[in-house]
């Protein structure tokens, strides 16, 4: 896998230098537009930029997954759960973030592995019900062994106060959106080179992969392998932001959310995963808005489900590719700094 | 990768745009969050929707209506007070989230009657760090009791254990010799239910678990009625309490049901149970505030008027007068802290105790232990109909012996507000 990824990342960058910007280049824009973030924004607000970098983690990962590779995913959700799980746990008994997140990674590319094996026999429907189980017996499993678990109740997460210099939300915003980053650089990277194009040749025409010396097989598990990491590293994140983790953090609307929001935001493309991110922060959020402006509470806990599919709806009458695919009128000589607004 | 640049910096771009508008919030008075000279704005979390939403989601409109009330009549020390609600629906990650929406976006003083043991627990370590009070807990979790550890969290519900105690002593004197079983929530609600009648009984016939995730409890109850038990022990919050006892009717096990308070408002279970509401008759429950039912209480008297003028004439039921007596009991607070209301200052009143309402028994609290009613009354329905029967009784969640409390009832002031 890392030779892979090795040699697909120089590759690409040699390659592709003429023409793209490179991943390099965004990320560190990235993160230096994030630290002044966090410097300026109220800490609610932080908050928030702390949960959508998390967000971007799987919903990169799954974009790739779906958008590339063809392969549906219902089951992201119960990914997440098992890297917040594994993150809980470590941190509990030993209370070493790096090496915990670094564990919880690890053990979901691992349980990635065990699925995506069994996914690169399925196709269509037979493969999102395999993964829609996934995601719905994860409450089964922390009620069966709850003294492990806990049940619905959760675990509490022990985790060490930020350095003094700064406040918790900073904190989690740096840890998330340099998850995020990293994240993203690895599979731009990635999908550049040899592997994206193997990708996209098995989501295309299996046949003619396999003609073309493509392992099928492989390459889909390999693509379900490297999702299931981005979900694990967005599942312990989410466990270090909450502080806690529990089965109703990680439903069955969770993986469904996530894999509207790529959608909406742009299948297939990385853009489309953080516009897919931000509208999973914003959405509630405005649903919950509305919710208050009309002065019943009850209504938000259900407004936002019924927001995500409209917009859905719309975005999929307006712009089938998503909203990143959306072209503003630019000229092409203007440099990508201007284009904000 | 261009596109994913533009876009990147058009989010961000705009995410700071938002910051300049939402950073102007917050108000001149930076010392105590959420008081100024003419508000007081507390948040909560409730179960508006989702599996407990059944009864608890009357609670805290019936605690604004009695704030409405305060207000109307010139508020505490010239303060209004402003109740904000968000719905967590039972779900402990909802909870984290709106509590932060409160503590950091809406720049609360305190948090009042956060509801539900799984809930809460997750937010204690958060709002410990923000050094939020987190007054009057809706839930008999032991974990609010932990002073050294949570020194701003003060429970209101009698501990579970200490009601486990309770009414394990009932059933012990009443069902002497009978197979006693148990079925409760999974979590520290159950367990703690479990501990303390245990400690009276010794250990149960058989016990069950259920999660609010999974509407079945057709398997537990049929190990139930496999185990032969005569007495059932219900830790169940009210749709689950109704779905405990439909299902045992459904499979033709009549057992005596003993539930715990906050699953047993029969408002609510008739209204869950519909056509079966007959099946309550003879349930055995318990209770520390005044019943609904109860007209000729002076406390139920002014409820019933808050709750007409205030909470658009919402059908009284216990849970309305749950959230009025948290209420008035936070106005009582909020009147010993004076006039310089700060964070420090309302948890110092809160400790010095002394508080006396519509309690049957009075509350706990004081510097080592932040836990709210010593006890509970038991209550059985006949003909549709909840009443007290037998005596008060009080105990601690640990070893001490369960004993009577005889103590007169306090009448409500006569404007209805407690005085400074």
């Amino acid at each position: 896998m890392t030779a892979l990824q090795d040699r697909a990342g120089t590759k690409a960058t040699d390659r592709t230098k003429a023409k793209k910007i490179s991943p390099w280049l965004v990320v560190v824009a990235g993160a230096i537009i994030v630290v002044a973030l966090t410097y300026t924004l109220p800490p609610f607000r932080t908050y928030q930029l702390a949960t959508v970098g998390a967000y971007l983690c799987v919903t990169a990962g799954l974009t790739v997954l779906t958008g590339l590779n063809g392969q549906l995913s219902l089951g992201h959700g119960a990914l997440m759960a098992t890297g917040a799980y594994t993150l809980a746990l470590w941190q509990n008994k030993f209370n070493l973030l790096p090496v915990g997140i670094l564990v919880a990674v690890l053990v979901t590319t691992a349980v990635g592995a065990v699925i995506g094996l069994a996914a690169a026999r399925l196709r269509g429907p037979y493969l999102a019900g395999l993964t829609l189980a996934v995601a719905v017996v994860v409450p089964s499993i922390t009620s069966t062994f709850d003294e492990t678990f806990n049940s619905d109740q959760g675990l509490s997460v022990m985790l060490n106060p930020p350095p003094e210099s700064m406040t918790n939300e900073q904190w989690q915003a740096w840890l998330c959106w340099g998850g995020a980053l990293v994240t993203v650089l690895v599979l731009a990277l990635l999908t550049r080179g040899r592997f994206g194009r193997d990708m996209k040749a098995v989501r295309d025409d299996e046949t003619a992969a396999r003609l073309a010396g493509i392992s099928v097989a492989r390459t889909q598990v390999a693509a379900f392998v490297v999702s299931a990491a981005c979900a694990g590293l967005a599942g312990a994140l989410f466990a270090v932001i909450a502080q806690s983790v529990s089965p109703g953090a990680f439903p069955l609307t969770l993986s469904l959310f996530l894999l509207m929001a790529i959608v909406i935001g742009g299948l297939g493309r990385l853009s489309g995963a953080l516009i897919g991110a931000v509208l999973l922060v914003a959405l509630p959020a405005v649903a919950h808005e509305i919710g208050e402006a009309a002065g019943s509470q009850r209504l938000e806990g259900n407004l936002a489900l019924t927001f995500f599919g409209v917009v859905l709806v719309v975005v999929m009458l307006a712009a089938p590719g998503g909203l990143a695919s959306l072209r503003v009128p630019f000229t092409k000589s203007i440099p990508f700094k201007k284009k904000g607004h | 990768m261009k596109r994913t640049a533009t876009v990147l910096a058009a989010v961000l771009l705009a995410a700071a745009g938002c910051s300049n508008s939402g950073g102007g919030g917050s108000s001149g008075s930076a010392d105590t969050p959420g008081v100024t000279d003419t508000e007081i704005v507390v948040g909560t979390h409730m179960p508006l929707t989702g599996p407990a939403a059944a009864g608890y989601s009357k609670i805290a409109p019936a605690t604004k209506a009695y704030f409405d009330y305060v207000n109307a009549n010139g508020g505490v020390h010239g303060r209004k007070i402003t109740y904000k609600i968000m719905d967590d629906g039972y779900n402990p990650a909802n909870t984290q989230q709106v509590v932060r929406q409160l503590v950091l976006q809406d720049k609360v003083f305190a948090i009042l009657n956060g509801l539900g043991t799984p809930t809460h627990s997750g937010v204690l370590d958060f709002l410990k760090t923000n050094r939020v009070p987190d007054l009057f807990v809706a839930s008999g979790s032991r974990s609010w009791n932990q002073p050294d550890k949570y020194p701003g969290t003060f429970g209101f519900n009698p501990d579970y254990t200490v009601e486990g105690k309770i009414l394990a002593t009932h059933i012990k004197e009443t069902y002497a010799g009978k197979k006693v079983c148990f079925l409760g929530q999974d979590d520290d609600f159950g367990r703690d239910s479990l501990a303390g009648v245990e400690k009276v009984l010794g250990p149960v016939a058989a016990k069950q678990s259920y999660v609010t995730s999974n509407p079945n409890v057709g398997p537990q109850i049929g190990a139930l009625k496999a185990a032969g038990c005569q007495v059932v022990v219900l830790a169940t919050v009210p749709g689950f309490t109704a779905l405990s006892i439909g299902t045992a009717a459904k499979i033709g096990f009549k057992p005596q049901f003993v539930v715990s308070n906050v699953g047993s408002d029969p408002t609510t279970l008739a209204k869950t149970l519909g056509a079966a509401a007959p099946l309550l008759e003879g349930v055995v429950a318990a209770n520390y505030l005044p019943l609904a039912n109860d007209a000729a209480n002076p406390w139920i008297e002014l409820y019933t008027k808050v709750n007409k003028e205030y909470n658009s004439g919402a059908e009284m039921d216990n849970n309305v007068v749950y959230g009025m007596s948290v209420a008035y009991l936070f106005v009582q607070a909020l009147q010993s802290a004076g006039k310089d209301l700060t964070r420090d200052g309302i948890i110092e009143a809160v400790q010095k105790g002394g508080f006396t309402g519509p309690g049957l028994v009075p509350v706990r609290y004081s510097a080592d232990d932040h836990s709210g009613y010593a006890g509970e009354q038991l209550t059985t329905i006949e003909g549709g109909v909840a009443k007290y029967f037998g005596k008060a009784y009080r105990t601690d969640d640990g070893d001490g012996a369960v004993e009577v409390y005889e103590a007169a009832a306090v009448a409500p002031p006569a404007n209805g507000i407690p005085a400074a």
